[in-house]
Order: C-alpha cells, then sequence, then structure tokens
C-alpha cells in the first residue's frame, strides 16, 4: 500500500475528469503493436515439413549419420535457439487436448499441424520427427558421448512412465490447469537462455545422463513418443536392416544402438505361441485388477490433483481463511478479495474444475492401468521368432548409426558407389 | 512362416488404415474448433493487481509485459501518483521521487495545469508501480499489457502460471489486446 502521503489531496474521491484542453492539444492514440504475422506460423510448419522431408531423405535414402546430424543442427537452431521451442509438436498434445475439452478455446491450425505432421510422418517412415527434426531429441542425439547399454527388462520398465506421463499431461491440459509438458520441459531453458534454477539444474542432469544413456527424455517420458511408437509401430515404410539370407550375425548392429531399438533373434519354439488357459487367466486378472486399482486411485487422487488448478487452489484457501482455520493471507488470497470478485462464483469455478478431475482422473488411472496390464502381458507372451537382428520401429529414433555401421550394408553402400 | 508375416503385414497395413482413418477424423472433428488465428496470451487489466510478477516471472528479460497509457482517461494531473513516489522529498522530477525505477515515464507540460505522461516501451520492465499508483489513487489510466511485438508466445505462459490473480488467459490474435479507455 502506499503510505499516507497522499491523504492531502486524494480526499476528493482519487478519481479526475478528463481536462478539456484549449491549446489546440493532440492526444495520443493507444496503438500496440500487432502480433507477428499469420505467414511466419506458417513458415514454422513448412520447417517442420522441410525438416521432416530431410530426415526421410538422409535416413531412408541415404543412410547418412552426417546428414542427420545436420538436420538435428537445424532444429536445434531453428525451432530451438530461433523459435525459442515454442510451438513444439510435444506441447502441441496438450493444445490438442484443451481444444477437446473448451469449446471457447481458438485451436490455431498451425498447432494441429505441428501435431499431426509427426505422426502422419511416423506411419510410413517411422519416428523421422525423433530423429532430429523435434529439438529436443536433437539435443539429446547431439551430446550422446558414450551409450552405455540398459539391460532390457529395465528398458521396458522405465518406458511406462512416459504413458502415465502423457495421461498427466492430457489430463492437466484438459482441465486447464496447466501445461505440465511445457512446464517440466528440460531443455526449453537452454533455448531460451532464461528459466528457475530447479529447472536448469534439471535440465543439466538430464543432458549429462543424456551423454551416457541415448536420449533417457525420448525414451522412457517423452509423452507424445508414446503416440510416436504407436505410429511407428504400424510405419508402412520403417527403418530395416537385412532379410535372413544376407545378415552375417556380427550383432554390430545392437551393440551400436544406444536406444535398445534392435531386437535380437529369437529361435523358433516348439508348439507354436504356446499361451495356455492358465497364463490367459493369469493375464486377464492382472489386468482386471491393475485396471480397477489405476481407477480407485486416480479417484482417491483426484482432490490432491485438482488442487494444481489455480481456482481450486484459490478457493480452498479462500475458505480456509474465511473458517479462521489458517493465519494470515497469501498474494492470491489478497488479490481476490482487493478485485471483490463474487465468492460464490469462485466456489462453482472450483467445484466445476473439481469435478472435471473427479472424472478425469479415475480414467487416466485406468489408462496407465491398462498400459501396466499390456506390459505385463507382452512380457509372458513368448516373441514371433527372428532369425535375424531386426529393427523395432515403435521405439527406433531413426539415428542410422546400425545402418552405418552393419559391414554387409557397407559393403553394398561401397559395391553401388563402384557402379 | 511366409503366411504368418503376411497375415502381420495385412494387420499392420489395417492399423495403418486405422491410423490415417483417426488423423482426419481428429481434422474432421477439430474443423469447427480450428481458428486461422493464433492464440496470444493477453492479461485483463481490471483483474491486474500490480504484483509485481510480470516483471520477474517472463521468460524474455525485460518482460514482454509493458506498460501502456491511456491517455483518453488520463487525467493529466500535476501530481500524478502514477509518475511521483506517495512521500517525495521535494517536489521535483529527480529520480528519487519518481514511481519509475527506470525513469521510462515521461512528463512534459501541455497547458496550465496540465502534464502528459508517456512511456517508454524500452526502459518499463513491467515492474507495475507507476499501475499501482495511478490504479489506487487516479483515474487507472496506466496499465499492463503483453506487447505482442516482443512476446514469444510460450505454450505454457510462465506468468500466467504465476499470477496470482488469473489475470492471464488465451485470447485470439484477431483482437489480442486489452485495452483501457478504448472508444
Amino acid at each position: 500500500m502506499l503510505g499516507n502521503g497522499w491523504g492531502f489531496w486524494v480526499s476528493a474521491g482519487g478519481r479526475f475528469p478528463p481536462p478539456e484542453f484549449t491549446g489546440g492539444y493532440r492526444m495520443p492514440g493507444l496503438n500496440p503493436a500487432p502480433p507477428p504475422a499469420a505467414w511466419l506460423a506458417w513458415l514454422d510448419v513448412a520447417m517442420l515439413a522441410l525438416a521432416l522431408a530431410a530426415m526421410i531423405f538422409f535416413a531412408h535414402r541415404k543412410s547418412s549419420r552426417r546428414g542427420i546430424l545436420g538436420v538435428a543442427v537445424f532444429s536445434v537452431f531453428y525451432f530451438g535457439f530461433y523459435r525459442h521451442g515454442c510451438v513444439c509438436s510435444v506441447g502441441a498434445l496438450q493444445n490438442v487436448a484443451l481444444a477437446a475439452a473448451n469449446a471457447n478455446y481458438d485451436f490455431p491450425w498451425t498447432v494441429a499441424a505441428f501435431f499431426v505432421l509427426p505422426l502422419a510422418a511416423a506411419l510410413f517412415w517411422g519416428r523421422v520427427f525423433c530423429a532430429g527434426v523435434c529439438p529436443l531429441g536433437a539435443l539429446q542425439e547431439l551430446v550422446l558421448w558414450r551409450p552405455v547399454k540398459i539391460p532390457a527388462w529395465l528398458e521396458r520398465g522405465l518406458r511406462l512412465f512416459a504413458w502415465a506421463y502423457l495421461g498427466l499431461a492430457v489430463l492437466l491440459a484438459a482441465t486447464g490447469t496447466v501445461f505440465v509438458i511445457c512446464r517440466y520441459d528440460p531443455f526449453v531453458l537452454f533455448f531460451r537462455l532464461h528459466g528457475s534454477f530447479s529447472m536448469l539444474m534439471a535440465g543439466l542432469a538430464v543432458l549429462a545422463l543424456a551423454a551416457v544413456v541415448g536420449r533417457p527424455y525420448c525414451r522412457f517420458l517423452c509423452p507424445y513418443g508414446v503416440l510416436l511408437r504407436i505410429c511407428a509401430g504400424l510405419a508402412r515404410w520403417p527403418l530395416r536392416l537385412m532379410d535372413e539370407e544376407e545378415c552375417a550375425m556380427t550383432r554390430i548392429c545392437y551393440q551400436e544402438c544406444p536406444y535398445g531399438a534392435i531386437l535380437r533373434p529369437v529361435p523358433e519354439k516348439e508348439g507354436g505361441l504356446g499361451f495356455g488357459h492358465g497364463r490367459l487367466a493369469l493375464v486377464f486378472a492382472v489386468g482386471l485388477a491393475a485396471v480397477l486399482v489405476g481407477g480407485w486411485l486416480g479417484w482417491r487422487a483426484a482432490p490432491e490433483l485438482a488442487r494444481w488448478h489455480a481456482t481450486v487452489a484459490l478457493a480452498e484457501r479462500v475458505a480456509l481463511e474465511n473458517a479462521g482455520k489458517v493465519k494470515g493471507t497469501t498474494l492470491e488470497s489478497r488479490a481476490f478479495r482487493q478485485l471483490g470478485l463474487p465468492a460464490d462464483e469462485l466456489l462453482s469455478d472450483a467445484l466445476r474444475v473439481r469435478r472435471q478431475f473427479q472424472f478425469g482422473a479415475p480414467l487416466m488411472g485406468v489408462f496407465v492401468g491398462m498400459c501396466l496390464a499390456g506390459a505385463f502381458w507382452r512380457s509372458l507372451r513368448s516373441p514371433p521368432a527372428r532369425a535375424v537382428f531386426s529393427i523395432d520401429p515403435s521405439f527406433c529414433l531413426v539415428c542410422a548409426r546400425c545402418l552405418d555401421a552393419c559391414p554387409v550394408l557397407k559393403k553394398r553402400r561401397i559395391a553401388a558407389i563402384g557402379e | 512362416m511366409s503366411g504368418d508375416k503376411d497375415r502381420r503385414g495385412f494387420l499392420k497395413s489395417l492399423g495403418r488404415l486405422a491410423g490415417l482413418a483417426a488423423v482426419a477424423g481428429l481434422g474432421a472433428w477439430a474443423r469447427p474448433k480450428m481458428s486461422d488465428f493464433q492464440s496470444r496470451w493477453q492479461l485483463d487489466p481490471r483483474k491486474c493487481v500490480q504484483c509485481g510478477r510480470c516483471a520477474t516471472a517472463c521468460v524474455l528479460k525485460p518482460s514482454a509485459v509493458k506498460c501502456v497509457h491511456a491517455h483518453a482517461i488520463c487525467g493529466y494531473c500535476d501530481l500524478c501518483t502514477g509518475f511521483f513516489v506517495s512521500q517525495p522529498n521535494s517536489r521535483n522530477t529527480g529520480a528519487e521521487n519518481q514511481q519509475c525505477p527506470t525513469g521510462a515515464i515521461k512528463r512534459a507540460f501541455v497547458e496550465d495545469p496540465y502534464f502528459e505522461y508517456s512511456v517508454d516501451p524500452e526502459k518499463c520492465i513491467a515492474c507495475a508501480r507507476c499501475v499501482k499508483g495511478c490504479t489506487s489513487f487516479g483515474n487507472g489510466s496506466l496499465f499492463l499489457q503483453v506487447m505482442h511485438d516482443r512476446c514469444q508466445n510460450c505454450n505454457q505462459c510462465a506468468i500466467a502460471r504465476v499470477c496470482p490473480a488469473q489475470a492471464f488467459s488465451r485470447i485470439s490474435s484477431k483482437n489480442p489486446y486489452r485495452l483501457k479507455g478504448a472508444a
């Protein structure tokens, strides 16, 4: 509050009629600068499409590590440092969730394009977006120094976090709480050269980890990566190594892959698939339990999650203050009282948000439960027989290290140049 | 074995078709929601409580939020509470007597007894001290706005997240300002 010094003259009510000038004074207008032209947003979409096309060319046609890294460097500079990391496809999934839940939200075409283009590309060529068009992936690709192999069971387990993160991000975006992917984006502060100390530490930690563990964010956390996994699993022309008779079984591709995306050969099992009634019942029971427990946990966690929403937090705080259960005030509650907004409106808004969470959080829990059940089913299922090493397109980040290193393919490339 | 592969290939193509149909369906569903305009962040000056977080929370330094002045509702006071601190050492325009820590507000004599105040956006850091003075005791003609020539339009605005009055929202780029005193 201002001091009392003004008391001698604000007693008139503190509101002053606009003067009537006599000397021909011209009042300046108020014309703040318009936002950047719309075509600049379309330029970003064009750059995305161009980078995707370049990535398809370099990875699929040329198997060129150098070309892929070139696109990665471009992405880090254009989408990262020049565009400051916004808008990106990973974050765009929250805009889609918000548009689905909120009819008043203007969903820009360009953001829709950012969401759809990489998924569409993945349906045909695998995760070329991850290869280095995504600035977050590109940054991690560029800092990977000495990759260590992660045990397969750990890899499979850690991958599940991305599903949970996707569920949480969609819930928080759809309720208009916060865009949590953007909030906890570990790298965007490098692009903006600004951020909180805690996020800087987190970013540096993830980047340091990325030097030895290939792309930890992409593999274990990225919520958009989950959608890309699904699309890439259905890819028409995924990145392939070679047919059975050509593979020299050197294991080089398996050792080179820093992302755990090379599938080792699996011998043919006697008696086919071998998935007995007992196991089927077990999977069904575990799946049902996971879904039920997930839904129940979501339902229980809903009030806690709803507190992330500013309106709910404020309404609870105001209620506690009014009941005299807490001492003092917060900046938020003071602001609310200062503005003199109707308290019942705040309460009804908060209750509406709470209801959304009470509906959405159990759904999220069921979703995560289903993912866990799916993972359990996969762990029991005997994988289909494979004679040679092959790429798992769902988890291949299209870095082309395997293609680059494979001696058979190298020989083939040399032969092609010779001709 | 090859039969098994054919089956898998067929299922995959079906899945791919389903994926494409999902994308197309998403587009068709979202079509009426889609907008030719971008969504831009803006604050409602009527909700602003001048907490000063606009100056510190923005990812830009200095902040993309600036003070703007609606001259149409300004009282052109000699003793402007947005310009002078409440208990000045003396009544002159010395820096120690000004609200603005960066000297971004220019005071110019118009005619007796009126003075024109204007904000230099290059110097303004959005600390909202002048806004507080003007809104508390004056006409409220000084107020904060997100300047769209500077704003990076982050998908999650860093100020919106910490605004205690929830004054920030996404609005259409068709009309991206919330001005006071606009006719």
